[in-house]
């Protein structure tokens, strides 16, 4: 530090009132640029926050929010949905009795039927939801507990998971398929939507296609392999402990939705985020000349596999139309309803507030 | 052959070391010439040992990089615990993150300060490789020659040779010169700041060498001391006998001055140079916001705690639940085992710590440092603290203290050289009992006022200045009406203009502007002095004897004679500058022996006057360097002089001017001192044709009227120190070849050396009167020196002598023995006179004062000036108010004393303001507006009995009630002391200013430290954290750079916590509805960037550049400086209101897309990933909210902020299918923005969780504004008057166009127009507005003021003038002086009472001031109360034998005598 740009050589002798100290190199002024931003004088804006300035913005927040509350809540309201429990926990209930003896130990499945009414026609695409409740999707280690690779259809992966999966890893020596927590425990229930008009009981279309994201079922999840013969790539793992049926033959009806790729099984993996869920299950697809669902009974058949009891857990069956902001809920339009009203509130309060005190301060500051 | 002798002599030398060794090893250093060993190997070079010049500032190495920096880093306590948190993710069963993705952040943090690191060690590197490759000459024996060689070549034992202008490589012991002196002069300013050129002398057993020397006969052995940072300290041996001492010791880093050539062995080099060892890097001290902060900090570790604990146990019950059935979706251990609840809830409770650890602001230490750099950037960049002059700025030594700056609440300032320039006047002087008014002198010191106000109405004024001359005029003019004239002159402070000129003319002459040069001598004095030399040279020329002279004419001459001689000024000539002027008559050395002393002084040889014919001698002195011993010139020689003058010679006939018109520059001589005050001193003489022509160790040539150039023989020099007070020399004068001792001093020191007058009445009334005006200058504010004089005959010389020498050689306590040696000599002088220094204050000081102390800023002024002197710059530097009453605290001895004095103001109610005072403070306010208006002045050794233990807070409870502190007289020690207790006893914030090496520990005990870099040195700028070219800075710095500091800061940290908070308790609502598992829904990538990445911009840029108040503002208002005192900006609960904010804010930006998406089908991270952004925006706008100034800098890194979130998250999310478990957020981003949903919530969700804090926001603007708010309500209203460009006014006491600001002030201000009703007239303004103003506001204060006015003159004959009647007296006489104020002041003033009242009519701390300020006539009623308050101290006191003054006040014997000169005189 010291001494350094210091020039020694400096001549002795005529030097005209300016030798000495830093000699000719240090002429150079130390003086500060006299810039704005150095100086701290960049043009600024500088908003001051009293009842008059923000006034305006909470009548304009008022003013905006109001209609789009309303125009969401008539949107929701618009949404018809219907749901169903059939967990079977009242003893009225039709799987009252699956419900009773199922555990996930069971070899052969349990059928019940749970009758009901529509009263209005469902007109547009119908969504078919099965929804469970009480059921920790999101618990930190269930999350973690896949392997994604694996999923992806690697193949190193496929003969060795991933950690994570662990204790749902291997079984017996071999590698679990679709291996972790939430591959094991698929929701395997499978329901079926019979109209009832006249005494003739007319199964519903279902479509099982579509029902997954896309990149998922296209980019997320591959088959081993490619699609080729899924027996071959997935020989040498082992199914997951509670699936009935090996990932290579979960659809028996379409050898395209087979394997990592099937698509309730893409809907499955992607876990929930609340305990109460629901995942879209199938596709009613809208008729050209009739409603989709016409009003009047209906009957799910259900083949009860999936155990519940054991964490006070609900199943249930959603039909929801949708519209462009999603299925029925009308706590958005509330909210913006509310928060609406709030402000017009507020305004008006500052505005009170504003007549009384800010007339104190100079009228200078009032026009933002 | 050679190599025999050298081998033979080396293994003597080595013995002898080995002998050494043994004994003093610890002790001493033993160097050889390396020139010995150059053959033998180096292992056998007994310098080895020693460290060589190589200078290695670099902390670390490439290998050791790593590991040290590391090591460094983790000294941090919040980076271990980051680490740690980062590493607890490696272990399976707790792990939130993915391990290397957690260990991220650590690392850029980890990362990014290490890359500083680096950064800076490289710089110091490549510094250190530019010095260690400056060339030096090294002897090198093979070639017989001095060789060019790098510094770091350089070795302990080596001779070089330096030349003139060369920097000391090392430091370096002198053994050869070609000064024919043997002398050496350094230049130490990069050592210690001092431009004066210090001389070194040769080691004194190579002082005979005539011939040059050479270094191949060296053989000497060199015992010194170890290495040590002392700079004023080297003492050790040369071959056993000959002492070595500082005086031989050339530094590293000094400039070798007027000196062609010296040669010197090397003694220390590189890391062990005492300039090395005094080299310490910046300090850390940790500021008073980040205590606070650290406060809160932990807060948040106890939040983050509860947290963890609530969610383990929680999620212990959550399993418990179950029972056995252990349900689908609760993963078994990796095992397969069954973990129990409890064991689970233990590692939950980890994992938590791992999840929430964002609550802990990791990158808040990284930012705070980084807002920090900038501040200081800033602050440096600061034109208006840039002096031009000193082409200096302000410089930040201590990085990370600027926000105390803001903070501050006591200031402990030195006087001289901080308050005042440290740039001596000669003004007026005392000589045998006479006072010479210099009136003439004075006058031209108007002049250069005059000068100056020309050029200030170019440049706006700066006002405020002539009502402060008035002031203090008349305070004095109350007293000595004669004087009152000279004094309401000019103790203008030097103006830019003057000094502009001072700092061409003389940039590398210390002290010596041309108002401290050119002095009008006084004509009388002149004529005396005239008349003495002539007489004298009478006398002389026919050998009568010198008594015939009359002694007042003899005190004269003797006057001028020791103020030429008694000083260590070097004279140099202009056109050569630093080349010393050699007026050599004969060459002799100081008397060392007593030998030398008795060939000396045998009668024969004196060897005064040999020539008759002046001219010719004259013209022959002036070209040859080693003339005649004295010159002669007859009475008539003028004409000889003159023609000598035009002819201008080298040597500069400065001195012989005939007439009294001020020398003219061209060949004037130049003096170089080591204080101006000697300086000031010589100029004087010089004036009156005494003047210093040269100076030689053992001689100084003095030119004398009619006398011509006389050669003192000097015999010695007893150095200026501070416990004795004085300096003297020993000299042999000339004409009458008498032993003369001269002794300048202060006055205190010398009074009481004066013989006391046994005979003559003269003698005592020239010792009375002096005295008299010895009190009467320092009442006006000047420094007093006394001159004395004393003759010794031969045989008292000798007998001193004898013991002098003795204590020159001694060894031990060489100090002690030479301070007893010069009491010995200095004691019944003869007293010649006295003189009056002015010492200016500094450009706008009292402007300062006054508005840091409307900043609510107690200041302390500790100066160990004496009292008179101190109470007057006191006065004139606003510190002390004419208007307040002064508590002055003299106690002689008895504690007692003091005892009684301390309790009296406080016990017996003796001023009913003092308890009032005190209760405001007890209720724990700083009562900005009420002003406290008691001063109290101290002596040192009062203080030192009320720093004693059992006294110090009665002291600190009189002090703090008062509103100026006056300490005098006072030690550094002392100084540091009162500090310390100020600190600590009332917990305030202090900032201690000070200039010199006496202020350098109060300097470090204080929060803040500030130097001011001006003439004396370096030491106080290097011990402070903040170094300032002038005082006045010090206005901006706190009241601008420290308020913005500490808000920008303040806000900051608030803003840090409330994010970390706000974004933690997301995951913890979330925890609810996982089970408390420890789940997150924010992806982890978002989780663990979002503070380092997504929100770092906008804070740091805020924090950087929010102005809450401008510049301009916070100037013009010091009272919004109270703000940071009283900590506004970040109080405890405001953490607490934050905290309550973000878990609010955070609740709705958590339920709000809870609620949305209740029921759905959405997945885990489609529903986190929009809560995140939520969280985002409402971060980002409620820093929008807090931000007062939004630049470009504020948009864009707002915009920039949140387009990095969603560029990061869709190129995050498009990246990688299979990667990034377990979240795999692949495409999730991009299906939220087709989703109308999340454009919905984007807008409600912020909407409503800012809605409480801008409604609040919006509230507090409106019913309770803060100062800060008003004064940004100013700006505003500013900027709209003025088109928007606020800154052409500048400041607001200089601003060109007051107008404007009064209408600002008017408009803004609605009470003010019922008082002042709106006759703002254009350009009349000025002085038709203030003066019937002035008039109507002191009019309904004028009963009570008359009371007590009256009741002072009853009681004013029968006592002592006393400080309190002179101060009552005052505010009649100022009353009349405050209708010319300049209409800034006045402006100003008014403003303030407007805007105090408005102000404070909100903190209900300040309400009832506010109401009594806001409904009384602005102005009247404080200065009513005051003077109520006098009345009744009196009333009650009078009864008795007044009590008050008796017992506060203890009058020294001076200022009685002083007193009854005055009276005499009147």
């Amino acid at each position: 530090m010291m001494a350094s740009g210091y020039n020694a050589k400096e001549e002795d002798g005529h030097h005209s009132g300016a030798p000495g100290n830093g000699g000719a190199g240090a002429v150079k002024s130390k003086k500060p640029d006299n810039t704005a931003f150095k100086q701290q004088r960049l043009p600024a804006w500088q908003p001051i926050l009293t009842a008059g300035t923000v006034l305006p913005a909470f009548f304009v927040i008022g003013l905006i929010f109001i209609p789009i509350g309303i125009g969401l809540f008539v949107t929701s309201n618009n949404i018809k949905e219907f749901e169903i429990d059939y967990t079977g926990i009242e003893a009225s209930s039709p799987c009252y009795n699956c419900a009773q003896n199922y555990s996930w130990n069971s070899t052969s499945s349990c059928t019940c039927k749970v009758p009901f009414t529509l009263e209005q026609p469902f007109e547009s695409n119908v969504f078919m939801y099965y929804g469970l409740s009480n059921f920790y999707q999101n618990h930190r280690r269930y999350v973690k507990s896949r392997d994604d690779s694996q999923l992806n259809g690697d193949l190193t992966s496929l003969k060795s998971p991933s950690k994570e999966c662990d204790p749902y890893r291997t079984s017996d020596g071999l590698p679990i398929a679709p291996c972790g927590a939430i591959a094991n425990s698929l929701f395997n229930d499978t329901l079926e939507l019979y109209h009832l008009s006249n005494g003739t009981r007319t199964a519903v279309v279902l479509m099982k296609k579509g029902i997954a994201w896309w990149t998922d079922k296209n980019v997320k999840f591959r088959n081993p392999g490619g699609n080729a013969n899924l027996t071959v790539a997935f020989q040498g793992t082992s199914k997951p402990v509670n699936w009935r049926t090996p990932v290579f033959e979960l659809d028996p009806n379409d050898p395209d939705n087979n394997g990592f790729i099937n698509e309730d099984f893409i809907v499955w993996m992607r876990t929930a985020a609340l305990p109460t869920f629901r995942k879209l299950y199938r596709i009613i697809q809208k008729k050209v000349d009739a409603p989709t669902l016409a009003s009047g009974k209906y009957e799910l058949e259900v083949s009860y596999n999936y155990p519940v009891r054991s964490f006070d857990g609900r199943k249930r069956v959603i039909l929801s139309t949708i519209s462009w902001m999603g299925g029925k809920n009308p706590f958005l339009g509330i909210a913006y309803i509310t928060v609406g009203s709030v402000c017009f509130f507020l305004a008006v309060v500052l505005l009170i507030i504003h007549h009384k005190y800010d007339n104190r301060c100079s009228s200078a500051d009032i026009p933002n | 052959m050679a190599p025999e002798s050298e081998e033979a002599g080396m293994v003597k030398v080595k013995v002898k070391t080995q002998k050494k060794k043994k004994n003093k090893e610890n002790k001493t250093r033993i160097v050889h010439a390396n020139i010995l060993y150059d053959n033998a190997k180096g292992e056998e070079n007994p310098n080895r040992h020693f460290s060589d010049n190589k200078i290695k500032t670099t902390k670390y190495t490439l290998l050791s990089f790593l590991p040290k920096n590391l090591f460094e880093q983790f000294h941090r306590f919040a980076n271990v615990y980051f680490v740690f948190i980062a590493l607890l993710n490696f272990v399976p069963v707790v792990n939130a993150f993915q391990p290397e993705l957690a260990l991220a952040p650590v690392v850029f943090i980890l990362s990014v300060t290490a890359i500083k690191d680096l950064w800076e060690d490289y710089r110091r590197h490549r510094s250190d490789t530019e010095i260690n490759h400056m060339d030096c000459l090294v002897y090198s024996r093979p070639e017989k020659r001095y060789l060019e060689r790098f510094w770091k070549q350089i070795r302990v034992g080596d001779f070089i040779r330096l030349r003139c202008n060369e920097i000391l490589p090392a430091d370096v012991l002198l053994l050869s010169s070609s000064d024919p002196d043997r002398l050496c002069h350094i230049e130490t300013a990069t050592l210690d700041g001092e431009t004066n050129l210090k001389q070194r002398q040769v080691v004194r057993s190579f002082f005979h060498l005539d011939c040059e020397f050479d270094p191949s006969k060296y053989n000497g052995v060199i015992e010194c001391e170890k290495p040590n940072n002392d700079l004023n300290r080297f003492r050790g041996y040369i071959g056993r006998k000959c002492g070595l001492y500082k005086e031989n010791l050339l530094l590293r880093g000094c400039t070798i001055r007027n000196t062609e050539e010296a040669v010197g062995i090397v003694i220390y080099a590189g890391h062990e140079t005492k300039a090395m060892l005094n080299n310490n890097g910046p300090r850390y001290k940790r500021s008073k916001l980040e205590r606070q902060m650290n406060v809160d900090v932990f807060w948040c570790v106890i939040i983050l705690l509860v947290m963890c604990l609530f969610t383990a146990i929680g999620h212990g019950l959550w399993l418990f639940q179950y029972g056995d059935k252990r349900p689908v979706f609760d993963v078994l251990s990796p095992e397969g085992a069954n973990v129990s609840p409890g064991l689970s809830a233990v590692y939950l409770f980890l994992t938590m710590i791992i999840v929430f650890q964002v609550l802990i602001p990791i990158s808040l230490f990284v930012s705070i440092e980084i807002v920090k750099i900038c501040q200081v950037f800033f602050i440096h960049q600061d034109s208006e603290l840039y002096d031009e002059e000193t082409d200096t700025h302000l410089q930040c030594r201590a990085l990370n203290i600027t926000e105390d700056l803001g903070q501050m609440q006591y200031i402990f300032s030195d006087k001289t050289g901080t308050l005042t320039e440290n740039k001596m006047v000669f003004r007026r002087c005392t000589v045998a009992g006479v006072e010479y008014s210099h009136d003439a002198n004075a006058r031209r010191l108007a002049m250069y006022q005059e000068l100056e106000s020309e050029e200030e109405a170019e440049c706006p004024s700066r006002g405020g200045t002539l009502p402060r001359r008035d002031s203090v005029g008349s305070h004095q003019s109350a007293r000595v009406v004669l004087r009152s004239q000279s004094t309401k002159s000019h103790r203008r402070t030097g103006s830019r203009a003057e000094a502009k000129r001072a700092s061409i003319l003389s940039k590398h002459t210390a002290f010596s502007s041309p108002m401290e040069k050119d002095i009008t001598p006084d004509p009388q004095l002149l004529d005396k002095v005239n008349e003495g030399g002539s007489q004298l040279n009478f006398i002389h020329f026919h050998r009568q004897p010198m008594s015939q002279l009359p002694s007042d004419l003899a005190d004269i001459i003797d006057f001028f004679v020791a103020l030429t001689v008694c000083n260590t000024v070097v004279v140099s000539s202009p056109d050569q500058p630093r080349q010393k002027v050699r007026m050599r008559f004969e060459l002799k050395s100081p008397v060392k022996t007593i030998e030398d002393f008795i060939k000396r002084f045998t009668p024969s040889r004196l060897t005064s006057g040999s020539n008759s014919s002046s001219t010719s001698s004259l013209v022959t002195n002036r070209s040859s360097t080693r003339g005649c011993s004295s010159a002669l010139s007859s009475p008539s020689a003028e004409s000889t002089l003159t023609k000598l003058d035009e002819e201008g010679s080298r040597l500069g006939g400065a001195g012989l001017l005939a007439d009294f018109s001020p020398v003219p520059g061209g060949a004037e001589l130049r003096y170089e001192a080591e204080s101006p005050d000697e300086a000031a001193l010589v100029y004087a003489a010089r004036a009156y044709k005494c003047s210093l022509v040269g100076r030689l160790p053992d001689q100084v040539t003095v030119e004398l009227p009619h006398l011509g150039k006389l050669g003192f023989e000097l015999l010695h020099t007893l150095g200026f120190d501070s416990t004795r007070k004085r300096m003297s020399v020993v000299v042999r004068h000339p004409l009458t070849d008498q032993i003369t001792v001269y002794t300048k001093g202060a006055d205190s020191a010398i009074m009481e050396l004066i013989k006391p007058p046994l005979t003559g009445k003269r003698q005592r009334k020239i010792l009375c009167k002096t005295q008299s005006y010895l009190n009467l200058y320092a009442a006006d504010g000047l420094r007093t020196l006394c001159i004395a004089k004393k003759t010794l005959s031969k045989e008292e010389y000798a007998c001193w002598l004898q013991g002098h020498l003795e204590a020159e050689t001694a060894i031990h306590g060489r100090e002690e023995r030479l301070f007893q040696s010069a009491l010995r000599l200095e004691t019944d002088l003869h007293l010649l006179g006295a003189t009056g220094i002015e010492d200016r204050l500094q450009d706008g000081v009292p402007e300062t004062i006054a508005s840091l102390r409307k900043a609510g800023l107690q200041i302390w002024v500790l100066t160990g000036d004496k009292q008179e002197t101190a109470v007057n710059i006191a006065y004139a530097c606003k510190l002390l108010d004419p208007e307040e009453e002064i508590l002055t605290l003299n106690a002689d001895s008895q504690v007692q004393s003091w005892y009684g004095a301390s309790t009296a103001p406080i016990g017996s109610g003796y001023i009913p303001g003092t308890v009032l005072v005190g209760s405001a403070h007890a209720a724990g306010a700083t009562t900005p507006f009420l002003v406290h208006r008691l001063g109290l002045v101290i002596d040192g050794r009062t203080l030192a009995y009320a720093l004693d233990k059992s006294l110090e807070d009665k002291f600190l409870e009189v002090a703090r009630s008062c509103r100026s502190v006056l300490c005098c007289r006072s030690t550094p020690l002392q100084k540091s002391t009162v500090v310390k207790l100020v600190r600590n006893k009332l917990k305030v914030m202090t900032l201690a200013i000070g200039d010199g090496a006496n202020d350098v520990s109060m300097i470090q005990v204080a929060d803040v430290g500030v130097g001011i870099s001006g003439q004396e040195g370096m030491q106080a700028v290097m011990a402070s954290d903040f170094a300032l070219p002038r005082f006045q800075y010090l206005q901006k710095l706190l009241l601008v750079h420290g308020h913005w500091c500490y808000s920008r800061l303040a806000n900051m940290i608030l803003y840090f916590f409330y994010k970390n908070a706000m974004f933690v308790a997301l995951i913890f609502w979330f925890q609810f509805y996982c089970g408390f598992s420890g789940s997150s829904m924010v992806d982890q990538w978002y989780l663990v960037f979002f503070n380092l990445m997504f929100s770092a911009f906008p804070q740091l840029v805020t924090g950087t550049l929010d102005k809450d108040v401008s510049a301009h503002t916070l100037q013009a208002l010091p009272q919004l400086y109270m703000n940071g005192q009283n900590s506004e900006e970040y109080k405890p609960y405001m953490f607490w209101m934050n905290m309550m904010d973000a878990f609010y804010q955070s609740l709705v930006c958590f339920f709000i897309p809870y609620f949305a998406y209740a029921g759905s089908d959405v997945d885990l991270f489609t529903w986190g990933t929009p809560i995140t952004t939520l969280a985002l925006i409402t971060i980002l706008l409620h820093l929008g909210i807090e931000t007062k100034t939004w630049t470009w800098m504020n948009w864009a890194s707002i915009v920039f902020s949140a387009c990095l979130f969603f560029a990061v998250a869709l190129s995050y999310n498009s990246s990688c299918p299979t990667c990034y478990a377990p979240s795999n957020p692949y495409w999730t981003i991009q299906r939220l923005l087709l989703e109308p949903r999340f454009y919905l919530l984007c807008l409600v969700t912020p909407v409503t969780a800012l809605l409480p804090r801008y409604f609040y926001r919006a509230c507090q603007g409106s019913l309770f504004p803060s100062p800060t708010k008003v004064g940004r309500q100013l700006d505003r209203s500013w900027r709209q008057t003025h088109g928007g460009n606020i800154f052409s006014l500048g400041n607001l006491a200089s601003t060109s166009d007051p107008l404007g600001l009064k209408t600002a002030f008017a408009s803004f201000n609605n009470p003010l127009p019922r008082y002042f009703p709106p006759k703002d007239h254009p350009q009349s303004a000025h002085s038709t507005l203030t003066i019937p103003k002035d008039a109507a506001v002191s009019a309904p204060s004028d009963p009570p003021l008359r009371t007590s006015e009256d009741h002072d003159q009853s009681t004013a004959t029968d006592d002592t003038q006393s400080c309190l009647e002179v101060t009552k007296e005052l505010p009649g006489v100022t009353e009349g002086s405050r209708v010319v104020e300049s209409p800034e002041r006045s402006a100003l003033q008014r403003s303030d009472i407007g805007v105090s009242g408005w102000v404070s009519s909100t903190p209900p701390l300040l309400q009832k001031e506010a109401v009594e300020l806001g409904t009384a006539p602005p102005g009247g009623r404080s200065r009513c109360v005051a003077y109520t308050r006098n009345w009744e101290q009196n009333q009650g006191s009078d009864p008795e034998t007044p009590p008050v003054e008796s017992r506060t006040r203890t009058q020294t014997k001076q200022s009685i005598a002083a007193d009854y000169s005055e009276e005499d005189r009147l």
